[in-house]
């Protein structure tokens, strides 16, 4: 019972994508298999886990609790779009050095919390930390080197602030 | 897994939608935030023939003051009353409920209307408005009508709307002077769905007594309780003392909580005697008086 694919355009990692996607496809799975945007972790496909984040429109959503149709017409980063010219983004560069990470699943989702933690609020205490990296699953660290990282990030600047939106 | 098949719409004016909701009826679902449906697609247990994404319909999502409160679309998302001037300043209370959403990414696209329809009796803006009073607007194709919120609540994941009616807007009413609020709830993690939940509203007159006492609970019951025994008992006294003893045993009485793997349902009704009781302390506290 396959249905008629819609034409979507959306812009991802600031690349314009135009393609078919039938209805029902999910944003994860339109950026890992239709764009081949495979840094996107898909993990509990029912909003739980939080692998699947990415931002939409400047946003924290959860990719696998959005159709691709919906993201018609909107701006999507990826873990990809924060590394440039193959050099790690500040932020990577801090989840390295405080081994932010061990098997590396949850942390595209994590990097991307991060970001946007670091971007509404640059000098977050370490609750504030716990609380927006909360929403993600982390099944390694017990996440005091994810919050550490973060914290190594903030002291840094890694993530350029904007004015309160 | 993967949603199963079905056709989709996305209109941009709420005339639309209405249309496409009375020409498919039961066989549409309505597609809100979706932080619960698709959830429930991806899982399968619901596979609508058609699929009404509201999300294009601007003209649903706005925060406005009517009567002293506010009038709110229900297309605005979770995040937005959050940060709403306007929702911080009348009823701060619907951005303290809000903040105990799951997490931020989930209240990027929540809905008030979304949660409201979707009715999970654990879920906290449903007990929010029961104990607000809010009034909630279902529109249907040239037609509109009004029920309060305890009458929109009717069973688990249960409302009154009806297959062709939308839910487009609810009022809430403004709070007198000296009214405290709170939400307190548990849940076994940040974010997670409470095991139980209260929310208090108090209003004291000058002398620190209870003038008007709304409670109403989540998690405890098929839908939110009202615990309308425990409000008459302090209603004209001081909540302390014996008289709050009282309160918050009538107020566990009213519920009729589920157990299951996360607590059983005596848990719950402990949980609920220790949560109702900071809600309303701190309700009192907030609104000028000594507990």
């Amino acid at each position: 019972m396959k249905r008629p694919a819609s034409m979507i355009g959306l812009t991802v990692n600031g690349v314009r994508y135009e393609l078919a996607v039938e209805p029902r496809r999910l944003l994860v799975d339109c950026l890992r298999d239709d764009l081949g945007l495979t840094g996107t972790h898909i993990g509990c496909e029912h909003g739980v886990c939080g692998t699947c984040t990415v931002l939409v429109d400047g946003e924290t959503v959860r990719s696998c609790l959005m159709l691709a149709v919906q993201a018609d017409g909107a701006s999507v980063t990826t873990v990809e779009g924060l590394a440039s010219d193959g050099a790690l983004h500040p932020l990577q560069q801090a989840f390295r050095e405080a081994q932010g990470l061990q098997c590396g699943f949850c942390t595209p989702g994590m990097l991307l919390l991060a970001w946007e933690l670091l971007r509404d609020n640059p000098s977050p205490g370490e609750a504030e930390i716990r609380e927006a990296i909360s929403a993600n699953l982390c099944r390694c660290t017990g996440y005091q080197g994810i919050v550490e990282a973060v914290q190594l990030a903030a002291e840094r600047h890694a993530v350029p602030a904007v004015a309160a939106r | 897994m993967k949603p199963p098949p079905f056709e989709y719409a996305a209109p941009g004016k709420t005339d639309e939608a209405l249309a496409l909701l009375a020409q498919h009826g039961d066989r549409a679902k309505v597609l809100a935030g979706g932080q619960s449906l698709l959830s429930l697609l991806n899982f399968r247990l619901v596979q609508p023939e058609v699929l009404v994404d509201v999300n294009r319909v601007g003209e649903l999502a706005y925060v406005r003051p009517s009567n002293g409160g506010l009038a709110i679309g229900a297309l605005t998302r979770q995040h937005a009353l959050e940060r709403s001037e306007a929702v911080r300043a009348r009823l701060p209370i619907v951005a303290e409920a809000c903040r105990l959403i799951g997490h931020l990414p989930i209240r990027h696209r929540g809905t008030l209307g979304g949660s409201l329809a979707h009715a999970d009796p654990a879920s906290e803006l449903p007990a929010v408005m029961v104990a607000l009073e809010a009034e909630m607007t279902a529109s249907r194709v040239g037609q509109r009508r009004t029920l309060p919120a305890d009458q929109f609540f009717t069973g688990i994941f249960s409302t009154a709307l009806a297959a062709d009616e939308l839910l487009t807007e609810i009022r809430v009413p403004g709070l007198p002077p000296r009214t405290g609020s709170a939400f307190v709830e548990i849940a076994r993690r940040a974010g997670d769905f409470a095991l139980v939940g209260v929310v208090a509203l108090v209003t004291l007159d000058d002398d620190g007594r209870v003038t008007r006492a709304r409670l109403a609970l989540c998690g405890a019951g098929p839908t939110p309780i009202r615990a309308r025994e425990a409000e008459r008992l302090i209603t004209g006294e001081r909540p302390e003392g014996r008289v709050l003893d009282e309160a918050v045993e009538k107020m566990v009485a009213a519920t009729d909580p589920p157990g299951d793997i996360h607590a059983s349902a005596a848990f719950r009704k402990k949980l609920a005697r220790h949560v109702g009781r900071q809600a309303i302390e701190l309700a009192v506290r907030r609104a000028g008086g000594a507990s």
